[in-house]
């Protein structure tokens, strides 16, 4: 029996815009465990951005729990929230989310200055992670240098370099042609396949097919879960 | 994260955009750099002044009698004075106005009566000839020591040792030429014509005496040399310890010093204040930039944040880039400071330097600046959110 790795319970989130409340999320129970590969899928305004930075410990829920890898997470403060996304989550966003004064490896490298680990561990990390998504060779680049496809290589690069147990992707294919989004997933499967957590938010249909498990989410509620068939 | 770390960020960031930083420094530069120059330059004038005052010898006592009574202290009885243990020398003093000629030249100077003991006292050195002896008061010889200006206005020449001289229509001889002194703050001290006492007096068919110069026997002794004179005047001019403040003047160095040193460090401590203002509006510069900065890389705190860095974290890189454009600032003022003291310390004639305690300060000072107005705008940044700083483009 695997290990747990997200206990969502009966999470609200309520957003207050002038006088009328927002439900994004409205009563969600969502139970991923390790070495799962799932996708969230839905519509714009279904709640599921909201979804994510939930499980990225980016927010809190307004009422509800969630425990993240054994640790209760719902009402963490500021600072053990930045301490959680720093050890648990390797984040992969639609806007690649680059610094781009920065090259590739300084890039990667950031997840782990904020984690206090050495310079020369650092860089070692850092160009081992860009190696395994076959970027080895592009390391000083600057992000502008890069395609949309290497730039997204470099963030998933980034997201595992600290080894988190959980990786999340927003739309990670959003801002990338077929041919590149194929090969961002290949990618994503191939981790999966080496043992790593992979939660995919999506609304493109293709892309959650890839995963093992889709969970559906409309009007900030769980309106399906189940199992992707594969072909 | 650490702050080697810490200071690498910062420096990456200000160099990324070098002219927008050099501007924000701009307002620190010229704010170090005019307290600096005003400070040293005010401490050179008031270092000159401490100087050209102790030259006239800080055992130097002025006496002026202002009594308008008719009183009758002779030259004698001052004299007198200089037997106490606590006076070395004394010499009564007599001046007045005189057209001085010498062949074609003429000009308006003052005639000073003096004793042999002035030259001393006054620590005045004669170039060439000799200075008076007694012998010249006793028999009133017409004979005259003069300042260099003198003799090059009067004769062109500076070797004037036995030539004539013309004071309101009586001839002296020129017996010596006194050392060139230079000018200090109270003008030239080489438009000087002396002439014995007793000579002065007859010219001058005058023998009060309302001015005299003592010398203390040491600094120690200036007090009781003091006490002494004014113990003297009070008895020669019989007059009650109400009336002696408007009797007589005794001026001693010491407190002409003291009150030329308030002065000036007034001054300095004005031109100071000035230039710190200056310095507070570069640190609004920095402020206003940091804040702009802040909001123009929302987004990238964001990201940093979404990978883990915390509060702290963010408020450290801009805090730290903040001090360090100031410090960086506050360096380049220093420096382009020494440049200019160096300048204007050679044009101006006055010894300008920049003191350890003055560039101390003005670094300390831009620290400071630094990080008053680098909390603010390093605050408002640890503090976005990180959803909504993501969200912005």
């Amino acid at each position: 029996m695997a290990r747990s790795m997200i206990e969502i319970k009966d999470v609200t989130k309520i957003y207050q815009m002038g006088e009328t409340e927002v439900r994004a999320l409205d009563g969600v129970d969502i139970s991923i465990k390790e070495h799962e590969f799932v996708s969230i899928i839905g519509p714009s305004g279904s709640g599921k951005s909201t979804l994510m930075h939930v499980i990225g410990c980016l927010d809190v829920p307004t009422t509800g729990q969630y425990c993240l890898d054994g640790e209760e997470v719902s009402d963490l403060s500021e600072n053990k929230l930045a301490q959680i996304r720093s050890r648990k989550i390797g984040f992969v966003f639609q806007q690649f989310n680059l610094l781009s004064k920065l090259s590739a490896v300084e890039n990667v490298e950031l997840p782990l200055i904020y984690q206090g680990v050495g310079v020369r561990e650092r860089r070692e990390r850092a160009i081992d992670a860009l190696t395994r998504v076959g970027l080895g060779e592009r390391c000083y680049h600057k992000p502008s240098e890069l395609s949309g496809g290497q730039q997204q290589r470099v963030a998933i690069a980034r997201a595992l370099v600290s080894n988190p147990p959980l990786i999340l992707a927003d739309e990670p294919t959003g801002n990338l042609d077929t041919h590149s989004g194929e090969e961002i997933l290949e990618m994503l499967t191939d981790l999966h396949e080496k043992g790593n957590t992979i939660v995919v938010i999506t609304h493109d249909m293709e892309v959650a097919e890839a995963t093992e498990r889709m969970i559906h989410i409309r009007d900030g509620k769980i309106t399906g879960d189940e199992e992707v068939m594969s072909a | 994260m650490n702050v080697s770390q810490g200071f690498k960020m910062a420096f990456a960031s200000i160099f990324s955009n070098k002219m927008r930083s050099f501007l924000t420094m701009l307002g620190i530069i010229i704010g170090v750099f005019s307290v600096t120059v005003l400070i040293a330059l005010g401490q050179g004038a008031t270092a000159s002044v401490t100087e050209s005052i102790s030259s006239m010898g800080s055992n130097l006592l002025t006496v002026n009698i202002m009594s308008r009574r008719n009183y009758d202290i002779t030259a004698d009885d001052i004299e007198r004075l200089a037997e106490s243990d606590n006076i070395m020398a004394i010499s009564p003093y007599a001046a007045t106005q005189a057209t001085a000629k010498a062949g074609n030249e003429n000009m308006d100077a003052t005639v000073e009566g003096v004793t042999p003991q002035y030259l001393t006292i006054r620590n005045f050195a004669i170039a060439a000839g000799r200075g008076f002896i007694q012998n010249d008061l006793d028999r009133r010889f017409r004979v005259a020591v003069i300042g260099v200006d003198i003799a090059d206005e009067l004769f062109n020449t500076r070797d004037v040792v036995g030539k004539t001289i013309n004071l309101s229509g009586v001839e002296f001889t020129v017996i010596g030429v006194m050392e060139e002194q230079g000018s200090s703050m109270m003008g030239s001290d080489d438009e000087h014509i002396f002439v014995p006492l007793t000579t002065g007096q007859r010219l001058m068919r005058n023998t009060q005496i309302r001015t005299f110069y003592a010398s203390a026997a040491s600094e120690d002794t200036v007090k009781a040399a003091k006490a002494e004179i004014e113990a003297f005047l009070s008895r020669e001019l019989r007059s009650g310890p109400d009336s002696a403040e408007n009797q007589w003047m005794i001026f001693d160095q010491s407190s002409l010093l003291e009150t030329m040193n308030q002065a000036t460090s007034t001054l300095t401590a004005m031109l100071g204040g000035i230039a710190a203002i200056s310095l507070l509006v570069g640190g609004i510069g920095i402020m206003n930039i940091m804040l702009v900065s802040v909001t123009e890389r929302t987004r990238e705190i964001g990201i940093r944040k979404s990978i883990g860095a915390k509060r702290r974290d963010i408020l450290f890189q801009f805090l730290i880039e903040a001090i360090i454009l100031c410090i960086l600032g506050g360096l380049l003022g220093i420096l382009l400071g020494a440049v200019v003291i160096k300048v204007l310390g050679n044009i101006l004639e006055i010894s300008a330097s920049m003191s350890a305690n003055v560039v101390t300060l003005a670094v300390g000072f831009s620290m400071l600046v630094g990080i008053l107005f680098g909390l603010y705008p390093a605050n408002k940044a640890s503090k976005l959110v990180p959803v909504e700083a993501l969200r912005y483009e």
